[in-house]
């Protein structure tokens, strides 16, 4: 293991293609500050065009679900059916619903 | 841009192969058993999804291979930027360099993700520990040399890129695909750069045969050993993360490429290379094996330079590395400071 303290910090970027949709996250990179991860953001991810606003974020702020964990985690939703429209049968007649 | 090297057996770790994996827990043979039902069905594994060590120590040393050529990849064509025949071209060639540096960044952070560090990857690569594609060992003696990575080095590239498009390690994936789409670009522009060259004096004409003749060989190396000599494959193909086999991207390559080839007015450098009707592709002559381990070992036309270079963009920029580290922490401790 090299020693990392001298490593600028990891940002994972977020990109908003055009307007009217949501940042999307699309990679990380390192930058030494939040401008610069902007910046560099900008050159590394949108050369053509792909973006109208950039998000960066500290990748060590983010909070994640555990994988390991996943089953037991998302468990409350799977046995709940009659949550989706399709659960209801509707007659023919009524057309779209 | 990229790299057979994808692949390259790591010496360090040849012994290791033959040694049987410790007996596992029953945890571990569960989530093997997990990992395996995953690749089985196509899906995907994600950075923090269990998965067994020998696969994160393959990818991690393909994906950072992979990075590495990208990186090494600026340098040959890099050599051309000021010596571009015209304003337009200078600025394709740039584009075209700063998109191999940002694939080199897509990939790193790929293999950040299984946890090693940027700086040991470099640290691998500027030490010698580390392969990159051997491509990039050769020089680039005359501007057809330019359109000729476009079209050959590039073309072999999508080839080969294009299915780890579909690798079952979810960060590798979509990075490929990133890259994927902007690599057309740098094979257009090659060919079209050599169709401008074809249509000018006999002097051009014969630039660009003179750099076709040169660079066909290593191009055709850059998919790798013949599956019959390359060891780690089947366990690639195994894990999701080759999809092709070797001798079939290369037969696959090679049938793209003759049609172009006439196209555009030169000869492919092999007395050997015609159509066969039986197999349905084009026969080739032998590649010299040889001189592709010399290569990679070590021993290409440009190895040393290639990665002095590349060590002292390095060290000659750590000053620009620690100086905006250096503001960064005072402003964060300003700020803090401020708030107190």
């Amino acid at each position: 293991m090299s020693d990392i303290s001298n490593e600028w910090p990891l940002w994972e970027v977020f990109v908003r293609s055009k307007q009217g949709l949501e940042h999307k996250h699309c990679g990380s990179l390192h930058a030494a500050d939040a401008q610069q991860a902007l910046q560099m953001a900008r050159d590394v991810y949108t050369r053509r065009m792909e973006g109208v606003s950039i998000w960066v974020v500290p990748s060590a702020s983010i909070t994640a679900s555990e994988p390991a964990e996943k089953e037991e985690f998302f468990e409350p939703a799977t046995d709940k059916i009659y949550r989706h429209p399709s659960f209801y049968a509707i007659p023919d007649e009524v057309g779209h619903m | 841009m990229y790299t057979q090297a994808l692949d390259l057996p790591d010496p360090a770790q040849r012994g290791l192969q033959a040694v049987p994996p410790p007996a596992a827990s029953v945890r571990e043979t569960e989530l093997q058993s997990h990992f395996d039902a995953k690749i089985d069905a196509d899906r995907k594994i994600e950075p923090r999804d269990w998965m067994p060590e020998a696969y994160r120590k393959t990818l991690v040393r393909q994906i950072s291979q992979h990075a590495h050529s990208e990186i090494v990849g600026m340098l040959p064509e890099g050599n051309w930027i000021s010596r571009a025949p015209s304003l337009k071209r200078k600025a394709i060639l740039l584009a075209k360099v700063q998109d191999e540096g940002g694939h080199g960044l897509y990939l790193y952070s790929a293999a950040e993700t299984l946890g090693v560090s940027r700086d040991e990857m470099l640290d691998a690569l500027h030490s010698g520990k580390a392969k990159y594609s051997s491509i990039f060992n050769y020089p680039t003696l005359s501007w057809a040399d330019v359109g000729v990575i476009g079209w050959l080095v590039d073309g072999a590239a999508i080839m080969n890129q294009v299915p780890i498009c579909r690798c079952s390690y979810g960060p590798y994936a979509r990075a490929m695909i990133r890259i994927c789409k902007e690599e057309s670009f740098h094979q257009r522009q090659g060919f079209e750069s050599l169709m401008t060259l074809m249509a000018g004096t006999t002097a051009q004409r014969d630039m660009v045969q003179e750099s076709v003749n040169r660079w066909w060989w290593p191009v055709l190396a850059m998919f790798g050993p013949p599956d019959a000599n390359s060891p780690h494959s089947a366990q690639g193909m195994r894990w999701g993360i080759k999809r092709i086999s070797n001798d079939d991207l290369r037969q696959k390559f090679i049938d793209a490429t003759v049609p172009q080839a006439k196209v555009l007015g030169v000869t492919l450098p092999d007395s050997d290379l015609k159509w066969n009707d039986e197999r349905g592709h084009y026969d080739y002559g032998a590649i010299d094996w040889d001189d592709f381990w010399a290569v990679v070992n070590g021993n290409g036309p440009c190895n040393k330079e290639r990665l002095a270079t590349r060590v002292k963009a390095h060290e000659d920029g750590q000053w620009v590395r620690d100086a905006a580290l250096a503001h960064a922490r005072k402003q964060q401790a300003r700020q803090l400071k401020e708030a107190a």
